[in-house]
Parts: C-alpha cells; structure tokens; sequence
C-alpha cells in the first residue's frame, strides 16, 4: 500500500519547472533513493514531500491525504506528526546538548522525555555523548545525533537530503547502517543523495533529471548494506 | 524534564549563547531602568523637596480677623486645623505705633520662633529677642537711632484715657487724658530684609501686652506650610470652615511660583522619561533585530521540526521577558541609588525608598523589552525553513 503518492506534481519558478509533472509512490516501510545531478529538481521535491514547501500542480497523498492544497499551519502540523527531516548540514542547535537537540522535537511534537531521548541516542550508538554540544562531537556523531531526532516521535516516513554528504567513509557506513536498521523496523524511507554507493543501498532509486522522474531502478539483491550491487532497471 | 523545564532551559541557553549582545540589551533596559525608577522617584519626591526648599521664601499662607483682630483662641484653632508634619512654622503678629525718642516707630509684637521659621530668610545681626525685654530693630531704625547690638533703648506706648482711668479706649466719654506707658529694652538684634520689615522693632507679645496694657491679639498670622498648591487651597478652606472668624488666603507669589516651578520640573522629568524609554526601546529592538538574524538558521530547523509561529513567538518573547525583567530589576535599585545622589547634591537631602517602584519599574521595563521585540519577532515568523536550511 503507498504511504506517499505523487501525481503529477510540478513546481514552477517564473518559466523555470523545477519539478515537471513528476508521478511516483513510495510504499510503506519501503527504502527509496532519490538521485540526480544538481538542478535536477531533488531538494525542491524533497522540500515538498518534507511539507517545507507547496506544489504549483498536482496532487501529494500522504498516508491518503492530500497536502498539496494544505496552508502553511497545516503543513507545520504534518511535518510535526508525520516526517522526520535529516539534513546534510545536521542544524543542530549549538547551545542544547545532544539529548536536549533530541529532545526539542520531542518538546513541538508532545512532550519531552529525557528517557526516551536517551534511548533513542543509544540506537544510534551515541549513549556516551548524550550530554555533549554539538561543537564537542564529529561530523558522523553530530549526524547520528539528527536521525536520533528524525525517528524520536515514530514518523510516518524520514526524509534524508544528503545525509552522508558532510560525512568521511567510516561515518557513512554508520549512517547507511542506521538507516538499514530503522528499515528493518519497518520505517519508511526517502534518501536523497548524490552518492550512487548510498543510493544504491536503498531498495528502489529514483532518478531525477531536468525536474522530471528519468527512471526508476530496483535494487533486486537489496540487504541494506554498502557493497557492489547489480542494478535492474524497471 | 517538562515542556515547561524545556522551554526555560531553552531561552535561558539561548540568552547565555549570546552573552555579548544580551549583556548590550540588558545594560540598555537597566539605564531606561534606571532613569525610570530614578526620575520616578524624584517626580514624587521633588515637590516635598522642593516644598521644603521654598519655606525659604517666606509664609506661604496668612489669616487675618474676619472683622477686627484675631484672639489667642482663634489663632490656635485656626492653626490647629494645618497637620503638623505639614506647618514649618506659624507668627503671629500684633502692631502697635510707640514712641522711641518721642518719634512714632512701628512695633510688631510676635512669637519669635515662630517668625524665625516663616522667615528663614532674614538676616539677624546678633541673636533673636529670646525673653522679655530684649527686642530687635530693623536696621533703618538701627541707623536712625543710631543702636548697636546690646545698646539700651526706651520705647512709649501713648494710652488714651477718661478722666475715671478707665482704659476701653472709648472716644465717646468726657476729655482725655494722654497717659504714658513706658518699657526697656536691650537690643539683641538688628534686622536686615531690604524691606520694610527694616523700619519695625520687634518684641516679645509679653512686652508688647505690658506697654500697651491691653490683651493680647493679633492683626494677622503668617504661616509656613510645606504642602502643594492644592494641599494648601484645602488647609485655607479648612481654616475659613473650622474658624469664622479669621479669613485665610494664600500668599500667591509664593505659592504660584512654586507651583510653576513644579509643574515644569515634573514635565521635564516625565518628557526625559519617555525619550529614554525610547531610545531603550530602540536599542533592544535593534540587538533583537540581530539575535533574529543570526538565529535564522536555528529558526528555520525548529519550524521544521514542527514549531508553530506561536511557538516561535513564545521562545523570543520568553526571552525578552527575561531581559526586560532583569533589566527592570537592576535599574529599580540604581534608580534608587541614582536619586538619592541627584537628592543629596541637589537638595541636601535624602529620599526614602518607594517599595511599590520596584514592581512598577520591572513591569514597565518588561512591557518596553516585549514592545521592542516585535518587529524583530514578526521578522522570525517570517522565516521560510526550505530556504534558510539550505542557506539561502
């Protein structure tokens, strides 16, 4: 069953269509890449999925409803309850320590519990730095610490752009991880990246180009893992 | 930890982030602070200090007979009616026409203490008539006599009489008979005014009772109040209500300038007040202005983590409450300090401390800091997070 389904979503700047009536569903507990080179239209649509921005046309189901026509209180509503965001650039807040910059979506999602944030640092194996600033951990720690964030309130779906784009090898292979981790947990997952290593680890890749959905690539021998794999195109 | 716990620990991090820049905006709400409480204090305060400074012109207030001269007893009920914290001093004056060398002299009879506090501002050469028989001279009579300090001096007193001795003063009887009272004095003092007061003596009312063998009463009674201008307009009504038969009246040169005085010193105050408090305002909107601007980043991640604009609006106001608070906080104890120095090297004296100021300064210090973030908080709500998370 699709969790997110887009139809003929555009988004239009002046004469420019950074997304040209692009059409594809994402389907519960399913792991899917976006790629593309730059300009290609990823991050707007990623703005749009992440409810951080509206389409110009279209229609966007999320978990069958649609948020295409929803005003920006709604859409603060949707974020809130439904996604959790994972940036390139972390955006940690630099004066709340690791637990604290967990605990801040808990704190606009419901309540904060310091426990649980805890816990959720533990999954991503950051139980040793709970109290730390964010300018006292590493750029792979820093990032651990954002998906600890995106997954504290059990969104319908994380949205990661770029997740591994400020990352050395080492620390990607421990982001790849987290994510296979958080889909063997049955979460849903859109990765945006440029890296074709870690977009080829998600079960489907969608390719961008031009704004328009370019192909869709199964990976058929998917373990969620970091390696060569052979690609099928659908 | 709470929401609650979470959002002060939010602010106060935040604050404690941006210690330079908070410590400009807190300095600037203390001196607004400052100047509030401080001014506030001497608005209240000055017209008791100024009051206090203006008895050194003169009475403020006299009473006369409604019909013919004022008794001991209406004197004192009249004087009665004026609270005592409030009366600096009252003189009663009784003037009789004697005789020095044969030559007629203007005599005022009072209670010397009482006309050395309604007149502070006479100039005595040696000392103050302080018991019977010791009197001070204008210096115009010190001349025309020519009397020094401690010199010996007769003064007559003419009694018209009949021929039975009666002394009523009745015109009406058979011929009368001039009869010649007489009295010694020591002059203790020479009196100079530059006024007419110079062409008086002035003896104890014992003495003048003596000489003039009649009872004591007086033509008129000065009286320094300190009070306000409406403060004294209610004690004259008072005076005219409770004793018929004096009339009381305001000495309007006195009580006018003061009034004047007042009135655009407390202006003054109340313009300087609001210029600072506005100037604070600015300063706090521009250093907010700039939090709001380096924060932009932060802003954009926590509406994409889910933060409403009210949540957004509670968070910076949060921390301008904080600010404003503290702020208020410290500028009530300077402005205390800060007007009792203006109070002391101004008007030589000290202020007493206003409890109810201390609130009143933080509340308004608090109102000015939220008014001052306004603008720079509806700028935060403007923030679009897909654009300032990519760093547009």
């Amino acid at each position: 069953m699709s969790l997110l389904e887009l139809k003929n979503v555009s988004k239009i700047y002046g004469q420019l269509r950074a997304l040209d009536n692009v059409n594809f569903s994402v389907n519960k507990g399913e792991w899917v890449s976006v790629m593309g080179p730059s300009g290609s239209g990823k991050s707007t649509m990623m703005n749009i999925i992440g409810a951080l921005d509206k389409a110009s046309e279209g229609e966007i189901l999320l978990d069958g409803e649609d948020i295409a026509g929803k005003n920006a209180h709604t859409l603060t509503d949707i974020r809130r309850d439904k996604i959790g965001l994972i940036f390139q650039q972390f955006h940690l807040v630099s004066y709340l320590t690791a637990v604290e910059n967990v605990m801040l979506a808990q704190y606009y999602h419901s309540m904060p519990d310091e426990k649980e944030a805890i816990e959720a640092l533990k999954r991503v194996g950051l139980e040793d730095r709970v109290h730390h600033y964010p300018s006292q951990l590493s750029g792979g720690e820093q990032q651990r610490v954002c998906v600890a964030r995106a997954l504290i309130n059990y969104p319908e779906i994380i949205l990661a752009d770029e997740p591994t784009g400020n990352l050395d090898e080492a620390n990607e292979e421990v982001v790849v991880e987290l994510f296979r981790k958080l889909h063997e947990d049955g979460t849903t997952l859109i990765v945006v990246t440029h890296n074709p290593e870690v977009a080829e680890v998600a079960q489907r890749t969608i390719v961008l180009r031009n704004g328009k959905v370019e192909r869709e690539i199964i990976n058929e021998n998917f373990t969620g893992k970091i390696k060569k794999v052979t690609l099928t195109e659908k | 930890m709470g929401k609650r716990k979470m959002y002060l620990r939010m602010i106060t991090a935040s604050l404690l982030r941006r210690r330079s820049r908070m410590i400009i905006a807190l300095l600037a709400i203390a001196i607004g602070a400052t100047i509030l409480s401080g001014l506030v204090t001497i608005y209240v305060d000055v017209p008791r200090q100024m009051g206090a400074q203006f008895r050194n012109y003169g009475a403020n207030m006299i009473f006369t007979a409604t019909d013919e001269s004022v008794t001991e007893e209406e004197a004192k009920s009249a004087i009665a009616v004026i609270p005592d914290d409030e009366l600096v001093g009252a003189a009663p004056y009784w003037y009789e026409t004697v005789r020095v060398n044969d030559v007629p002299v203007m005599a005022a009879a009072t209670d010397m203490e009482g006309a050395n506090a309604t007149s502070p501002f006479w100039d005595v050469s040696g000392e103050w008539p302080s018991s019977d028989g010791e009197i001070m001279i204008g210096e115009n009579v010190a001349n025309t006599y020519n009397l020094k300090v401690g010199d010996k001096m007769t003064a007559t007193y003419a009694s018209e009489t009949d021929e039975s001795g009666d002394a009523s003063g009745d015109a009406s009887g058979d011929a009368e008979v001039i009869m010649d009272n007489y009295l010694d004095f020591t002059v203790t003092g020479i009196l100079d005014t530059g006024g007419t007061e110079e062409d008086y003596i002035y003896m104890s009312l014992n003495d003048m009772q003596t000489l003039t063998g009649k009872e004591i009463s007086y033509d008129v009674c000065e009286l320094s109040v300190s009070a306000t201008s409406d403060e004294l307009n209610r004690i004259k009504d008072a005076i005219n209500e409770a004793v018929p038969s004096v009339t009381a009246r305001l000495v309007k040169r006195v009580t006018q300038s003061e009034t004047t005085v007042l009135s655009k010193l407390q202006a003054l105050v109340l313009l300087v007040t609001i210029v600072v408090l506005a100037l604070t305002m600015i300063c706090v909107a521009t250093t907010m202005t700039a939090v709001v601007a380096e924060r932009r980043k932060e802003i954009g991640l926590r509406k994409a983590l889910g933060a409403s604009n009210r949540s957004i609006i509670a968070e910076f106001m949060g921390e301008g409450i904080i600010l404003g608070a503290a702020g208020g906080l410290i500028g009530s104890i300077m402005g205390f300090a800060f007007a009792q120095a203006v109070s002391r090297s101004v008007f030589n004296a000290s202020i007493s401390l206003m409890p109810w100021l201390v609130p009143v300064t933080v509340i308004v210090s608090v109102f000015v800091t939220a008014a001052a973030c306004m603008i720079p908080i509806r700028s935060a709500t403007d923030v679009d997070p897909a654009l300032v998370l990519k760093g547009e």
